[in-house]
């Protein structure tokens, strides 16, 4: 059922490529009914599988002199990514109903980009996995490049340079654990069986963790993520924060830590205080954290300051994913469900909503406007996006946030108290950006009056797919925030399965 | 000579040749002769068609041709590796021809086709020989055939310049070959491949390793000059920029193939025979320097060959990239690409191994790579025929003007570039993966890393077409017309590029099917 997403998508890639140019609508029914029955497989497949270890989906031989395995699987944190990939394709989609301009094949590139996604998610052989991730390299190119807005040429072209370089490090690894394990095999189970050692495993696992950890917008090789997020049209840099930063994350995750579990082993020496990979990363996470949210407060540009916190998101994840506990593993994977969900929520409400009807995202030129008076929807939209995004309990980041926080705890006490440190800046930024963006008291200048005189009856009513866009985003967080298990549930033996090491 | 029944056994090995020749020879007859009065197209399009026949009937020969695969005195094999290059040489070379029907630069239809049959047989020649004497008879036969296609735009001055710079790079290093061949007689004492590398290896045993690294070079110069490895290259951009487009696929397709399969016979025979002699001298030396422990084993070939290819791949992947980001030209453009490309093959060729896994990534490789760059160059000559350049900037709003081209040139750069699943993709890996499983050393695994970085960087100057394609916005919005039979071929091409990278299994099987069943 969950491969399905995967077919599913292309498919409907394809044949909206092929659908005749000049019907908008029609293509747009398409790509939302394509993406809403991929959702409902991947919805299915969640259900299905709940209470399930891990399940093989297909496998065929697809190269067998060299091992290559068409491997398909699920265990739970796929299930749970696969969801969210769903539920923010159906988002993108609804909130990218305005694109007029060469709309056929706006949505074959986005349906492609979609089914790379979701077969990263599902694949359990190397090898695969790398196909698909570098799949999802091109659309993402021709998405922001050609209705893209800021810089779109630039944000797109580094963020495809970027993305590319990351995956040619990901090569080498795999490359190399391949010839390294004898190279009988590229399936993700049988190189976690086949006893690299860990003398490898020490240089190899860096390059692989920083190749996904590119995407994954770790500090410093962040730059790529507020340049292509602000470049980006609604719908990709939904997809952009929501689902293609957790490739990297989840890249990180299944391939590094599952593949090299000790490459994280300590050095057996240290530098101060840093004595094994594990600190690195650690440190960068929680740079990235703080770093992120500190440029987030700083920016002028409405659409850089959910940029950078993405950035500061991110560094959770990858906080997480570095406690190597239970808990804060779990929290990670928690984190990468939520920050994709809101992410997605608050780059929708401020490209879509906002920036659409103003043409505007710097924060001085709407604190004239006083948008919460004039588009109440879009200012209770991000009030509550902003909430969510801050981590107040009830909401799902809440929880995330802080199953990473207790696993940073236990593994090092500082990390929390510097990754707290964060978040109160982050309720610094969101409240900041809130209230400059919508709820500002500043008196519109002589200019701006005349310009607002213009945009007076211009700024066009909300439409039906941003309301269900926004009402779909915000009651999933709130029904994670309210009832974790249900995630928690799927995730937490699989998050086991893996930590324990050897099959994954 | 080995052969079982002398004179017989060689007909049939020089069948395919023999059918490209009496194929030229029946373009030029049914061109000059019956067709004299017919207008251009038709005779554009039976000269064309006539030499499809020809490949294909060249094609079943190889098919029947016996397989002879290595002996002493052996002057052509044939089946195994060479006849995968044979074939692949005859279909891309039936594809360079279809891609004449659609284009105008000359009147002289019979005698391109007619010149384009007999370089292909001396194509064909060299992926075969087994003796110094056929590789250099087949090298200067496709080799005088290519000079003569770059300069087959009679009313063009650049494809003249081309033309004469190829020319004179192409006598330079043909010199440089002999010149390493004379030495390598002069080492050996025969022309036999076989026996030059035993000979070679007895004679540096005793001490004449200088000389034969000397002679070493000189052939790397005459060969890095035909597959375009730096600091080879120089020739590689002009003539791609000047020669006609059917011509230009020609060079970068056909002769990259056929001077690859030169170089796997080289590096095979001298790795055969590397097995072999290792225990014998190996046992002989231990007997007689009991004192050392371990004898010393004299550098031959099999040690002196990849340091050479080494170094070529190296400065080909670094330079071909790089230059490659600088090109306002498409076709210089790929011409550096093209050199960038023959790198990762030198990679290969370097870190050698006996079994079959080395020959089939690089035969993969390369097959795989000519087809594509015949595409490529057809979409540039239709580009170029409508907008006059092959300027990036002629391509700007392609994908407005003609879907369809537009579509196959992002297929074709994106294979190039090595985006899975398409077949330049899995090409890549198989190559790197053959180098590594020959040896997992620092070197090779350095060596493949820098290569796989280039591949990061080419992804920018292959994305910069792209992007005045499909993203920047159109300053001509006229339709482009291609003539249907190339943009058939185009669409076959790139249809083949994806079908191929999807189930690379298709063209593996194929490959091995040359071999013998053990």
């Amino acid at each position: 059922m969950l491969a399905w997403t995967i077919y599913l998508s292309f498919a409907g890639a394809l044949v909206e490529a092929l659908l005749p140019k000049g019907k908008p609508g029609l293509a747009r029914w398409f790509a939302l009914g394509v993406a809403v029955l991929a959702l409902l497989h991947g919805a299915g497949g969640f259900v299905a599988g709940m209470g399930q270890g891990r399940q093989i989906i297909v496998d065929a031989p697809w190269v067998p002199s060299m091992g290559i395995h068409f491997l398909l699987a699920a265990d739970g944190i796929s299930r749970v990514l696969v969801l969210l990939t769903g539920l923010a394709a159906v988002a993108g989609i609804l909130f990218s109903w305005n694109v007029e301009y060469r709309t056929n094949e706006f949505f074959a590139f986005y349906l492609a980009l979609i089914g790379g996604v979701y077969g990263v998610f599902l694949s359990f052989d190397f090898f695969l996995l790398f196909v698909f991730y570098e799949i999802a390299i091109v659309p993402k190119y021709f998405l922001i490049a050609i209705w893209g807005s800021t810089r779109r040429e630039y944000g797109a072209m580094k963020l495809a340079l970027y993305s590319f370089v990351g995956s040619a490090m990901v090569l080498i690894g795999l490359l190399a654990a391949y010839s390294t394990s004898g190279s009988h095999s590229t399936s993700l189970i049988d190189l976690a069986h086949a006893g690299l050692p860990v003398s490898f495993q020490l240089w190899c696992f860096p390059l692989v963790f920083i190749g996904f950890a590119i995407l994954a917008g770790m500090w410093p090789f962040h730059t790529w993520a507020p340049t292509g997020h602000v470049a980006a049209p609604t719908a990709a840099s939904m997809l952009l924060a929501g689902v293609v930063m957790k490739l990297g994350a989840y890249g990180c995750l299944r391939v590094g830590i599952g593949l090299f579990p000790h490459g994280l082993d300590p050095w057996g020496f240290s530098f101060i205080g840093i004595g094994s990979w594990r600190d690195v990363f650690a440190l960068l996470a929680v740079i990235g954290i703080v770093y992120g949210a500190l440029v987030a407060l700083a920016q002028t540009d409405f659409k850089f300051v959910i940029g950078y916190s993405s950035v500061s998101h991110m560094g959770f994840v990858l906080l997480g994913l570095m406690t190597l506990n239970q808990i804060g593993v779990t929290g990670a994977v928690l984190q990468m469900f939520s920050h994709g969900i809101i992410a997605g929520l608050l780059f929708a409400i401020v490209g879509r909503i906002v920036y659409d009807r103003t043409h505007t995202r710097q924060l001085a030129e709407l604190e004239t406007m006083h948008l919460g008076r004039r588009l109440p929807f879009a200012a209770w939209a991000f009030v509550i996006a902003g909430m969510a995004s801050m981590g107040l309990p009830g909401f799902s980041g809440f929880v995330a946030e802080l199953q990473v926080l207790i696993g940073a705890w236990i593994a090092k006490p500082w990390w929390t108290i510097a990754a707290g440190v964060g978040i109160v800046i982050g309720v610094a930024y969101t409240w900041r950006a809130l209230q400059k963006a919508f709820f500002s008291d500043t008196l519109p200048t002589a200019r701006t009056l005349e310009q607002e005189h213009d945009r007076a009856h211009s700024l066009a009513a909300i439409t039906w797919p941003e309301i269900t866009g926004v009402v779909m985003l915000v009651s999933v967080s709130l029904f994670v925030g309210l009832y974790p298990r249900i995630l928690l549930d799927t995730i937490e033996p699989a998050v086991k399965a893996l930590l324990a090491g050897g099959g994954q | 000579m080995n052969y079982p029944g002398f004179y017989s056994d060689l007909f049939r090995a020089t069948l395919p040749e023999t059918a490209l020749e009496i194929a030229a020879l029946l373009v030029l007859i049914v061109d000059l002769g019956f067709l004299r009065t017919a207008t251009l197209k038709t005779r554009v399009a039976v000269a064309a068609l006539l030499g499809v026949a020809g490949c294909a009937a060249a094609a079943w020969a190889v098919a029947i041709a016996g397989p002879y695969t290595q002996g002493n005195d052996l002057l052509l094999a044939a089946g195994g590796s060479a006849g995968v290059a044979q074939v692949g040489i005859l279909v891309l070379t039936a594809l360079t021809l279809f891609l004449l029907i659609g284009s105008d630069f000359t009147r002289n239809a019979g005698e391109y086709v007619a010149v384009v049959l007999m370089a292909a047989a001396g194509g064909l020649l060299i992926s075969a020989a087994q003796d110094l004497l056929v590789i250099f008879i087949g090298l200067e036969l496709l080799s005088l055939g290519l000079y003569i296609l770059t300069a087959f735009a009679k009313s063009s001055g650049k494809s003249a310049e081309a033309a004469m710079k190829y020319y004179l790079f192409g006598g330079m290093s043909a010199a440089f070959l002999l010149f390493g061949f004379s030495y390598l007689y002069g080492l050996s004492g025969s022309t036999s491949l076989p026996r030059v590398v035993y000979g070679t290896y007895m004679a540096s045993a005793h001490g004449a390793t200088p000389l034969l690294y000397l002679a070493l070079v000189m052939i790397a110069a005459g060969l890095g000059f035909k597959v375009a490895a730096v600091p080879f290259h120089l020739w590689a951009p002009d003539t791609y920029e000047g020669a006609p487009a059917p011509a230009a696929a020609f060079i970068a397709s056909v002769s990259k193939v056929a001077s690859f399969a030169l170089l796997i016979s080289i590096s095979s025979v001298a790795l055969h025979f590397y097995s072999e002699l290792h225990f014998q001298i190996l046992r002989s030396y231990v007997a007689v320097t009991t004192s050392n422990g371990p004898a010393h084993i004299a550098p031959g070939i099999p040690t002196a060959w990849p340091t050479v290819l080494v170094v070529l791949s190296a400065g080909s992947m670094l330079l071909g990239n790089l230059a490659a980001l600088a090109q306002s030209s498409v076709r210089r453009l790929l011409a550096y690409s093209a050199i960038a490309h023959a790198g990762y093959i030198l990679l290969a060729l370097a870190f050698f191994s006996y079994s079959p896994i080395s020959t089939n990534a690089i035969l993969y490789y390369i097959l795989t790579y000519g087809l594509t760059t015949i595409g490529a160059f057809g979409v540039v000559s239709v580009v170029e025929r409508a907008t006059g350049s092959d300027r990036l900037d002629s391509f700007l709003g392609l994908h407005k003007r003609n879907p369809l081209l537009a579509a196959v040139l992002l297929v074709l750069f994106l294979s190039l570039a090595g985006i899975p699943p398409l077949v330049g993709f899995w090409a890549k890996f198989n190559l790197f993966a053959a180098v590594l499983s020959v040896s997992a050393g620092p070197v090779p695994f350095a060596l493949v890393a820098l290569a796989i970085a280039m591949s990061a960087v080419s992804l920018y100057y292959y994305l910069q077409v792209l992007k005045r394609a499909y993203v920047m916005p159109a300053i001509d919005e006229t339709p482009i017309k291609a003539h249907p039979v190339t943009l058939i071929v185009l669409l076959a091409i790139a249809a083949a590029v994806v079908v191929l990278g999807c189930f690379p299994t298709l063209l593996q099987n194929w490959i091995a099917s040359f071999y013998p069943v053990i």
